[in-house]
């Protein structure tokens, strides 16, 4: 018994330096290193920065980028807490500032409008806000605190419409998940989430004065450690070549102020 | 020599024989007890102490205790209703496929709750195998209802109920109920009055097993029922939503939890944990 006790304790002191040594080396082999760039975009960018991570790729030898794409309130809780993330792209101004302490200088880089996502043929014939108030319907939405929800909130507060949905979903590509699986009758998300959504949803178009323009902010996070390529990504955002991705799916140049 | 003195002197020669561990297997160990242990004490830390009271009895924390009681509970109801049954079948009765009807039963134990939540909308949804005809011929939708939470929560705790009262039934010893079958007792009068006290146990450790793991359930509800206060947000998805937002409340929530896990241990201790 007392000889374990030995042991035991000479052991647990070797392990103790061995920690030790190792707890220094941590910092060297940090993202940079590895050259893998971690994109941490809302939801809604799924398809279009998938291909501008594509371009960064091939312009950089092969320069590895992963993405983190979930809801832009989620994304901002992450970087809060200290997720390890290189550049930050919002669906909206608010949660962008919700970071701004944490990131560099953002700039607009998109806009996206909404619009009623149905199952495709329209099966009831939805053709604007005002029907989302019928009971019958299934209506769901983002939650409120998911910039899409939180748009949808604005437009349907434009338009007069009291809606009870059936559900919240944590990001905008969960309702239109809920509508091509035909769970749900109609949702309202961005056009470029319909055009994503493929054949199975259409958009019922919602117009322009009770419609709102959602700014898509771009920034670098501080505490990266890979800022050059952040910045390269961000740059590439916004060269006429990710802007013309962005184009062919679907967003809008951002707002000129 | 008393018989207890000679049971304590056989314990202490084979006290040797059990220390034959690896001296080092101490460090993993004690890694590992961290590993599992700094989570809990790093909750413990960022609880708001002097704000819980007020979180506590927000609406929104309210809601979803209560909406948790209601699911879970529902869900063990379900579960104790066609699996005790199942589990007297699997453990007394020899039919072809048994095997394989245990397999099946299970597999939701291993299967990620996310993808029984998608298999189970593909089953009950609006358009699926079974749910369009629950909505053709009875106007039934489960998605987005407090009953289709409580589906999806019974659909990923009922095997825990299962396999324990399996086990409880072939652990116990039989020949009680052989009496009370020559004594005149029915089938039924043995299984109320012999068989269902014995395996009380079992069945209490399966209830509270399948209770907390109802409780926690996030995957597969918030993939199947969706997520809305009141009505399908139960406390695991509140947890989830306020993170996002709301920090302290998802504490206060996940305090909660933890808790109610730790009760739920305590209660099972001697089960888990026979005293040595």
């Amino acid at each position: 018994m007392r000889q374990f006790r030995t042991r035991l304790a000479a052991t647990l002191a070797v392990a103790a330096l061995v920690l030790a040594g190792c707890g220094g080396g941590d910092d060297d082999s940090g993202a940079a290193a590895s050259g893998e760039l971690k994109v941490f975009a809302a939801a809604s960018l799924t398809a279009a920065f998938t291909e501008i991570g594509q371009q960064y790729t091939t312009a950089n030898g092969g320069a590895k980028v992963t993405f983190n794409f979930a809801g832009s309130q989620a994304l901002a809780t992450q970087i809060q807490q200290g997720a390890p993330a290189d550049v930050f792209a919002s669906a909206d101004l608010t949660n962008m500032d919700k970071v701004t302490d944490l990131v560099g200088t953002p700039r607009n880089f998109a806009s996206n409008q909404l619009q009623i996502v149905v199952e495709q043929g329209n099966p009831r014939s939805v053709q604007g806000l005002d029907d989302l108030a019928n009971p019958d319907l299934k209506v769901v939405l983002a939650a409120p605190d998911v910039p899409a929800g939180k748009y949808a909130a604005e437009a349907l507060g434009k338009a007069g419409v009291t809606v009870e949905p059936v559900s919240e979903e944590d990001n905008v590509k969960a309702v239109v998940t809920k509508v091509s699986l035909g769970e749900a009758d109609a949702g309202i998300v961005y056009v470029t989430d319909v055009t994503a959504g493929g054949d199975k949803v259409e958009g019922v178009d919602i117009p322009e004065d009770q419609n709102v323009l959602a700014t898509y902010p771009i920034a670098t996070v501080k505490a990266s450690k890979a800022q050059d390529q952040a910045q390269a990504f961000m740059d590439l955002v916004l060269s006429a070549e990710g802007q013309q991705v962005l184009k062919d799916h679907g967003f809008l140049p951002p707002p000129t102020t | 020599m008393t018989a207890t003195a000679r049971r304590r002197r056989a314990a202490h020669a084979t006290a040797p024989a059990r220390n034959r561990v690896p001296a080092w297997f101490a460090v993993p160990a004690a890694l590992a007890v961290g590993f599992l242990a700094v989570p809990l004490l790093g909750l413990l830390g960022r609880t708001p102490w002097g704000s819980m009271g007020a979180e506590l009895t927000s609406p929104r924390v309210l809601e979803a205790l209560r909406l948790s009681m209601v699911c879970s509970l529902g869900a063990v109801a379900v579960s104790v209703g066609l699996g005790v049954p199942l589990a007297f079948l699997l453990a007394r009765v020899e039919f072809p496929g048994r095997n394989l009807v245990r397999a099946l039963t299970t597999l939701p134990m291993v299967l990620p709750p996310v993808v029984g939540g998608v298999a189970l909308l593909l089953a009950f949804g609006r358009r699926g195998l079974v749910g369009q005809w629950l909505d053709q011929w009875f106007g039934i939708t489960l998605p987005f209802t407090t009953a289709g939470a409580i589906l999806a929560e019974a659909f990923v705790a009922m095997p825990f109920l299962v396999i324990t009262v399996e086990a409880g039934l072939r652990a116990m010893d039989r020949r009680f109920e052989d009496a009370a079958a020559t004594l005149g007792a029915g089938r039924w009068t043995t299984l109320r009055r012999v068989t269902l006290p014995l395996i009380a146990p079992s069945l209490g450790a399966g209830i509270a097993l399948c209770w907390a793991r109802a409780l926690g359930e996030f995957g597969a509800t918030i993939t199947f029922a969706g997520n809305l206060p009141g009505v399908t947000q139960t406390m695991p998805l509140a947890v989830y939503i306020a993170l996002e937002t709301d920090l302290e409340a998802a504490i206060a929530l996940s305090l909660i939890l933890l808790f109610i896990s730790l009760a739920v241990l305590v209660a099972l201790r001697d089960r888990w944990f026979p005293s040595a």
